[in-house]
């Protein structure tokens, strides 16, 4: 595709697009001897849907984790909101505001549904170990005002009836909801979602398209994701970047990828020399 | 009613006394266990190594004076000072914590990711470190401690059920503020982890790792956190146990009746060591009292540990644990 403009670009929907938020320069992962992930580049634009597709093991959870610092790449950079990131924990990255989901789910699952999302909002709030110990009522305060962020949330994601529920009993497709609105409390700037609609019957994933859109639209949240239903990431996203065998070999909008010989050849199985 | 319905009365009630310490140390585990899945060997020693350092601070005790003497010919003991105990009692506190960074530091950011029973060797070296380093700072000696908490029978209750009942419950003042206090100490942990920001970062950790990186929080601050609060339980624990026989090395052997005590409660639940701890208490206070002449006495070596036995057969998780089943 012809490269968007420093500042940006509009889409077909009229949706406008910002600077880059996030960009990884060259990026290689390697497990032992199996390169997961081989020199990739690409960027992340703010306010966009950016989507990450290929076949299974090209990499693609590798690249979120390695957004997410939950892998280290042996080689190459990632730059966020303009500045090199060093070498970061999780923990960090997550502080940083940049929320995700997994691809297993990973909730607390002892926990109910109100307390994991409110888990997402830890790095948000404010008053540390001693003022919570001696300041009661402050920490009171300040919970009571998260709690009311936290609510608007469940609304939004329309999980009301289960609120008080532990994570452990729902069934998957709630799970996958759950998760998402924990991700949501934190206010990200970045929202990264691996495969958020895998194992869901038709009518969740129309409930889960409509919610991603949703965020992105009233929040103006970037949203990175991967996603194997392909009429799915047609439809969600923006820009599309298709692994195979942890080599990037398409990057651009779902037309342009659509008609890359070697995204069709990758899908299709035709044989690796 | 019987006399001998309200002797049995008293010894149960002798025994939750007696149970609340073997709870307050099986909670310092629980708490470990749960956050890192760490199962704590050094638990009864920090108790001892607490109370150790609570006395010295006390008594104005140089720390590593017979090191120090034995070194370079002097003959130093005291500073020459007491302090108060409240004031003592919190420096305690603080070298805990203090300990609980160290030992994060040093021992077990060395050691994520490796299996259970590494992590479980590398407590027991803690547990005969700590044992030798209260010994080199403090001496080996037995020590009196003295917070200023009530000792002996109260009369009053003495007083009060015989004249209700005709019987005078014999009922250690130090046993009830014990009981008082580990309540008091149990309540606040409860409302901590369910209401405070810290407590809902510590409970996400006990239930995924990676969940709860991805929210935020930092497995290493949770860790010198949960490893502060054991230490200050078992600074209580100390507190209970010394005030009631001196403080010495066998404090730590406390810890090994905690083991029976987390079986029967299980090895993830507050309320389990907490009821398992009472259970244990009385039941062996009772065995020892009714079936104990019978068979010889000193039962109370190894009921606990029977009982657990027993239990382990046809309860695995305890009372309270989570249900283990195997995924095939
Ligand atoms: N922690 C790990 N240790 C070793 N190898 C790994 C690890 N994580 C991923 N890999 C390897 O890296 C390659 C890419 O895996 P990755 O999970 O990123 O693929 P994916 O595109 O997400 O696949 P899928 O669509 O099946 O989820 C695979 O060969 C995988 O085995
Ligand atoms: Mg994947």
């Amino acid at each position: 595709m012809n490269a968007p403009s420093p500042d940006g670009y509009t889409t077909a929907d009229g949706r406008s697009i910002g600077p880059v938020l996030m960009e990884m320069k060259n990026i290689t992962l390697r497990f032992g001897g199996v390169k997961a992930i081989t020199d990739i580049s690409f960027d992340i634009r703010e306010g966009e849907i950016r989507a990450i597709i290929g076949p299974n093991g090209a990499g693609k959870s590798s690249m979120l984790n390695v957004i997410s610092g939950f892998y280290v790449p042996q080689e190459g950079e990632v730059w966020f909101r303009g500045a090199r990131r060093p070498a970061m924990k999780p923990f960090q990255v997550a502080r940083q505001g940049i929320a995700r989901t997994f691809q297993n789910i990973a909730l607390f699952e002892g926990m109910s549904v109100l307390d994991n999302i409110m888990t997402g909002r830890l790095t948000l709030m404010k008053s540390g170990l001693m003022a919570q110990a001696l300041w009661w009522g402050r920490a009171e305060a300040e919970e009571t005002a998260h709690r009311a962020e936290v609510e608007r949330i469940i609304d939004f994601l329309e999980i009301q009836h289960i609120r008080k529920t532990p994570v452990g009993r729902l069934p998957y497709g709630l799970k996958k909801r759950v998760e998402l609105a924990r991700a949501l409390a934190a206010e990200p700037k970045l929202l990264l979602l691996d495969e958020p609609m895998a194992g869901m019957n038709v009518e969740e994933k129309e409930d889960m398209s409509r919610f991603i859109l949703d965020v992105n639209d009233e929040f103006g949240t970037t949203i990175a994701l991967i996603e194997h239903d392909m009429g799915v990431v047609m439809d969600l996203s923006d820009r599309v970047v298709v692994m195979d065998y942890g080599k990037k070999i398409g990057d651009g909008t779902p037309d342009e990828v659509r008609s890359n010989q070697a995204v069709i050849d990758a899908y299709l199985g035709v044989a690796h020399d | 009613m019987p006399e001998q319905f309200y002797f049995a009365l008293e010894v149960s009630l002798n025994g939750l006394m007696a149970g609340i310490m073997y709870a307050l140390v099986a909670l310092g585990f629980v708490l470990i266990f749960k956050a890192s899945g760490i199962f704590n060997y050094a638990q009864g020693v920090l108790a001892l190594f607490a109370a150790l350092t609570l006395v010295g601070l006390q008594n104005g005790q140089i720390p590593f004076a017979h090191l120090i003497n034995a070194v370079f010919g002097t003959s130093l003991h005291h500073f020459g000072w007491t302090l108060p105990a409240v004031v003592a009692i919190a420096l305690t506190a603080v070298v805990m914590t203090g300990l609980a960074i160290l030992i994060e530091r040093y021992i077990l950011k060395h050691l994520v990711n490796q299996e259970p029973i590494i992590l479980f060797m590398a407590t027991i070296g803690l547990a005969y470190f700590l044992e030798g380093l209260g010994d080199v700072m403090w001496g080996a000696e037995i020590k009196n401690l003295d917070v200023g908490l009530p000792q002996g029978i109260s009369e009053t209750i003495d007083e009060v059920t015989f004249n209700w009942f005709g019987y005078g419950f014999f009922i250690d003042r130090l046993d009830i503020v014990a009981t008082l206090v580990a309540a008091a100490l149990v309540i606040s942990l409860m409302l901590f982890s369910q209401f405070t920001k810290y407590g809902r970062a510590l409970r996400a950790v006990a239930d995924d790792h990676q969940a709860a990186l991805s929210v935020g929080i930092s497995l290493r601050f949770i860790w010198v956190m949960v490893w502060s609060i054991a230490g200050i339980v078992a600074l209580v624990a100390g507190i209970m146990w010394g005030s009631k026989s001196g403080v010495q090395f066998s404090l730590s052997l406390i810890a090994l009746k905690a083991l029976p005590v987390l079986m029967l409660g299980g090895f993830t639940s507050i309320p389990g060591a907490i009821v398992g701890g009472l259970i244990i208490g009385m039941g062996e206070k009772l065995f020892e009292f009714f079936i104990g002449p019978m068979i010889g006495g000193a039962t109370e070596n190894w009921f606990a540990y029977v009982l657990a036995l027993i239990f382990l057969v046809f309860r695995p998780q305890g009372l309270f644990g989570e249900r283990i089943i195997e995924r095939v």
